[in-house]
């Protein structure tokens, strides 16, 4: 179907080539130029200076650690919830809405969210205060408690962004044809050989699909960061923007950005070799 | 599912699995809708209410005064139109321009096909506050600087990805056959594709649509660059909110959420109704 | 879905509709953003200004706002209200339209000219006019002024007694109950340039490594044992003092207000602590300028003259708490939070061992390097623990090329230099 008239795919994809090469890719040559040079002339006198900043080594370390956390168990989430709501039938659609509320919530009112929870004064102090595990507030957001941070922050990431992951799971799941699972019944298939052997490679394009998104969104992350962890908790990207808001150097700004671009891409590939779609064996 | 579960098992073991079932779906339920009950009573709760401590979990002391306020200040109506002229643009064009893209990445194999979906995912990729400035000078220069359109367009190039990838997803679904069946009975490939593959494939693109809208609804720093009087709701308040008092800013917080909230909710049927072609 | 896609052609056309057409003066500020202040601004101070469109926006949409306006080198902004920072890079890019005639109608007005000249931002002409002052200040929880150290005046306050405080504080309540907004928004750069600096060296740049510093930094480790951890998540100290978070706080003026207008009896405003070298304070000072290139001078020039009338002045000060920058005295009947603000801002500035501090001139876009320095000595010293000898060593390094680059004489309380300021 390809092959005699291999023009199709590029007409397809022109109109969208063109319009991020317009609004994308000349602004993202200009700042990638930036990053690059020194008053117009080439230099690495920007990246040198991201390199031996405070936080640089620090805020490489927390975006990782944060994807590594987060990523993962957003993918577990949504295959428990595809793999939950094939099982029910009436009710299913409200449940899926509700599941795909966070969806439509801003970072900004995420971190707002988690926020009144875990401060200080917050209801997760509250809660705990009712049933006497503590008796006074306790501070879980501050630099002396990293860990309680580090999970404070990750429980609000994955509480924010599972719900793009399970959007794409579960509409993989449903293509998934009944009829592989019942004949692997009869082969004697338990549930989890089911879900390993049968349902986990035929969603491989959803699966795809959804790490690379969420991955490449989990290296963005920054409004609940910062909401949550303020100065504690640099990631890369809060080093951008403050490289550009506060220190108003839009150069250093522009080579974290670079730097983040690059671990995406690089994230992006891994994915496409280690998880191969192809589309001949599809159902 | 259940009823196809071997029928020696015990009379006891599928409902106690239902339990199991429904009690996971209730946990996560609650996961999602505990916090948004939260804001709801940090915005209702009044000045005092957000300061209160140990916190209840029961509304106390409940004023929409917050809200009316936002309802009352000058410009909500129009940039609440702004904010729908946006997304609008945004869903119309994230949907022409990556639906095509998509249908090409799911039925074609062809050279650079990686090295397009790398671009496209570059657009997410890449912190978009700092391709602000440049942008805002070329907006300028184009006259799109301070109008509706130039949100929608910068917003259609955080939306494409989306569109693109989650479509391909959806194409991928539309069995092979069916559009070549079509062919056989005389139509066109562009026939085939709008009368057999669009049919099917509208639960994506309906998922696609909502992605679209909501991240247009949601994205504040460019929207709030690159305009002046012609602010989106979100930027608006967003804008207003980082130093009003707490409960303000539970308030737009809420008055934020419910917007895409009721939206999901409008297209929640054609966002999974993907489940009906899977049962075909 | 067709639904969607005709809503959304559907949607711009109602806006066409609804789109003013009036030619008005876009008035864009950083200042005043919070909604209650905002409606302040366009229902009150700016009833009688003309059409003017009061847009608010957070300083870092401003700045790249500004910055992209210059490059494309066309303008939508007839009016900018920011902080003397915020301005500062715009006057160095030379994109102010200068203000020396209304600047010299002022003065013969009763605007102080120390506080014009600000307005210069180091350059021969003037830059933006100086629209509302504020400062920092200390303020309390009443309930714990009873822990206060035996013989200390909370108005003349040293860091020792402050110390002594807050651990007689942190032993009743079993919490550290002093709060600084060093979050990634708050102003705590400012309490190292206006206020520590100031108290334990008698400087700012040229005394940032000395021995004075030194001893300084080792005092603000001692108080730190006493100031809640979560200070690095605090932008504004109104939220932790409203929510019982912190009962002892120090922040600018406009961030405490909200905490205490909505319980004017709950508090006390109070100088911040003397050092050594006295009781260090800044000014803050917000401005108003037109860029160059401005689609409605005539209009935003209308604009400034309104704001600057003895009577608006009175009336910011009454409605939202920043002072006048007229020499105009404050009404009997401000509000209980704005007037016990007040009452600690003359505290401040009538005490006996008060020590100015300027805001920096001269760093035109390095304002937020400068600051940078500051906060990262902090971070280092306080936060990690690291050896402060060593560390003031380093970021002096930083701060002198800073200082190089710009070619920034000094500002007081240093003494002047005549070329860039130094680091001794």
């Amino acid at each position: 179907m390809s092959q005699n008239r291999p023009w199709i795919p590029y007409v397809l994809i022109l109109p969208s080539v063109a319009f991020l090469a317009l609004l994308f890719l000349v602004p993202l040559v200009q700042t990638i130029w930036l990053s690059m040079s020194d008053n117009g002339v080439p230099s690495l006198a920007n990246a040198q200076r991201m390199a031996g900043d405070l936080n640089f080594t620090r805020s490489l370390k927390n975006t990782f650690l944060l994807t590594l956390a987060v990523v993962p168990v957003q993918l577990a989430i949504a295959l428990a919830m595809g793999t939950m709501v094939g099982k029910i039938g009436r009710g299913r659609e409200t449940i899926l809405w509700i599941w795909t509320i966070p969806l439509g919530i801003s970072d900004l009112a995420a971190g707002l969210v988690w926020l009144a929870i875990l401060q200080n004064s917050g209801y997760f102090n509250s809660l705990l205060y009712g049933l006497g595990i503590i008796e006074r507030q306790t501070s879980w957001l501050s630099y002396q408690t990293p860990v309680a941070l580090f999970l404070a922050i990750a429980v609000a990431e994955i509480w924010r962004g599972t719900a793009i992951v399970m959007v794409i799971i579960v509409a993989g799941l449903n293509q998934v044809p009944k009829e592989f699972r019942e004949a692997a019944e009869i082969f004697g298939a338990g549930p989890w050989v089911r879900f390993w052997r049968i349902t986990l490679p035929l969603i491989r394009p959803a699966l795809q699909s959804a790490l690379i998104l969420r991955t490449v969104l989990a290296f963005e992350v920054f409004s609940v960061v910062y909401a949550l962890g303020g100065r504690n908790f640099p990631v890369l990207v809060g080093e951008a923007y403050n490289w550009q808001n506060q220190n108003q150097n839009y150069g250093v700004a522009a080579a974290y950005a670079v730097l983040i671009m690059v671990v995406s891409l690089a994230a992006t590939v891994v994915y496409l070799r280690a998880i191969k779609v192809d589309p001949e064996r599809l159902p | 599912m259940t009823t196809t579960l071997p029928k020696t098992a015990p009379a006891s073991f599928p409902s106690s699995r239902r339990l199991l079932l429904w009690s996971g779906i209730a946990a996560l339920c609650a996961w999602v809708l505990v916090p948004i009950y939260l804001v709801a009573l940090g915005a209702f709760g009044g000045r005092q209410g957000v300061y209160l401590w140990p916190k209840t979990v029961l509304p106390t002391g409940v004023s929409i005064e917050p809200f009316l306020l936002f309802l009352r200040t000058e410009g909500v109506v129009g940039s609440f139109l702004n904010s729908l002229g946006a997304a609008g643009i945004t869903v119309a064009l994230s949907i022409l321009l990556g639906a095509p893209a998509g249908y090409a990445l799911a039925r074609y194999s062809f050279p650079g096909k990686d090295g397009y979906r790398l671009l496209v995912l570059l657009t997410r990729a890449f912190p978009l506050a700092i391709l602000a400035l440049p942008l805002t000078v070329s907006f300028i220069k184009l006259g799109l600087y301070d109008t509706v359109v130039g949100v929608g367009l910068i917003h259609t190039v955080l939306a494409l990805p989306f569109a693109a990838l989650v479509t391909q997803g959806i194409f991928l679904g539309v069995p092979r056959e069916l559009e070549e069946a079509a062919w056989v009975f005389g139509c066109t490939r562009l026939q085939a594709v709008l009368r057999v593959v669009v049919p099917l494939a509208m639960p994506g693109l309906a998922a696609t649509a909502v992605f679209a809208f909501v991240i247009s609804w949601n994205e504040v720093f460019a929207a709030s660059v690159l305009t002046v009087r012609n602010r989106t709701l979100t930027a608006y308040l967003l804008t207003v909110l980082a130093e009003s008092p707490m409960h303000y800013r539970f308030a737009g917080g809420l008055l934020l959420i419910l917007p895409s909230v009721v939206f999901i909710f409008a297209v929640r049927r054609y966002l999974f109704a993907i489940w009906g072609i899977s049962s075909k | 879905m067709q639904r969607l896609m005709s809503l959304g052609i559907l949607a711009p056309a109602l806006m066409a509709l609804a789109a003013p057409t009036q030619a008005q003066t876009v008035f864009v500020s950083t200042q005043l953003r919070p909604i209650e202040e905002a409606t302040v601004v366009r229902q009150e101070l700016l009833k009688d200004a003309g059409q003017v469109d009061y847009v608010v926006e957070e300083p870092p949409q401003f700045a790249v706002r500004m910055e992209a306006e210059r490059q494309a080198g066309k303008r939508t902004v007839s009016l900018v209200g920011a902080l003397h920072g915020e301005l500062s890079p715009l006057a160095d890019n030379d994109t102010l339209e200068p203000l020396d005639d209304l600047a010299k109608k002022l003065a013969a007005d009763g605007m102080p000219q120390s506080v014009l000249d600000l307005g210069k931002l180091g350059k021969p002409t003037q830059q933006y006019i100086p629209w509302m002052q504020a400062t920092y200040v200390m303020a309390a929880k009443k309930e714990a002024l009873q822990y206060l150290p035996a013989g200390a005046d909370v108005n003349a306050l040293s860091y020792d007694q402050l110390i002594d405080w807050g651990k007689a504080l942190q032993e009743a309540t079993g919490q550290p109950q002093i709060g600084f907004p060093a979050g990634p928004k708050g102003l705590m750069a400012r309490y190292f340039q206006g206020y520590f600096y100031p108290s334990f060296t008698g400087g700012v740049v040229r005394t940032f490594q000395n021995a004075d510093a030194a001893a300084g930094w080792e005092k603000l480790k001692a108080l730190w044992a006493y100031v809640t951890p979560n200070s690095t998540n605090y932008d504004f100290m109104q939220e932790p003092l409203a929510a019982g978070e912190v009962m002892v706080a120090w922040d600018h003026i406009a961030r405490l207000k909200n905490a205490i207008s909505a319980t004017p009896d709950d508090y006390v405003v109070f100088p911040a602590p003397a050092g050594p070298k006295g009781r260090g304070y800044m000014p803050v000072l917000a401005g108003l300028a037109i860029p160059k290139g401005a689609p409605d001078k005539d209009g935003a020039i209308k604009v400034i003259e309104h704001l600057t009338t003895p009577d608006v002045q009175l009336l910011t000060a009454a409605r939202v708490g920043f002072f006048p920058t007229l020499n105009v005295d404050l009404p009997p009947d401000l509000d209980p939070g704005v007037a016990l603000l007040a009452g600690g801002v003359t505290a401040t500035q009538a005490a006996k061992d008060a020590v100015i501090s300027l805001l920096p001139v001269g760093l035109g876009d390095k304002g937020g390097e400068f600051n940078k320095v500051y906060m990262d000595s902090f971070q280092r010293i306080v936060l990690q623990n690291e050896p402060v000898a060593a560390v003031l060593k380093e970021e002096s390094a930083v701060l002198a090329k800073l200082m190089t680059d710009t070619k920034a004489p000094c500002w007081a309380p240093d003494a002047s230099s005549d070329g860039p300021c130094p680091v001794q």
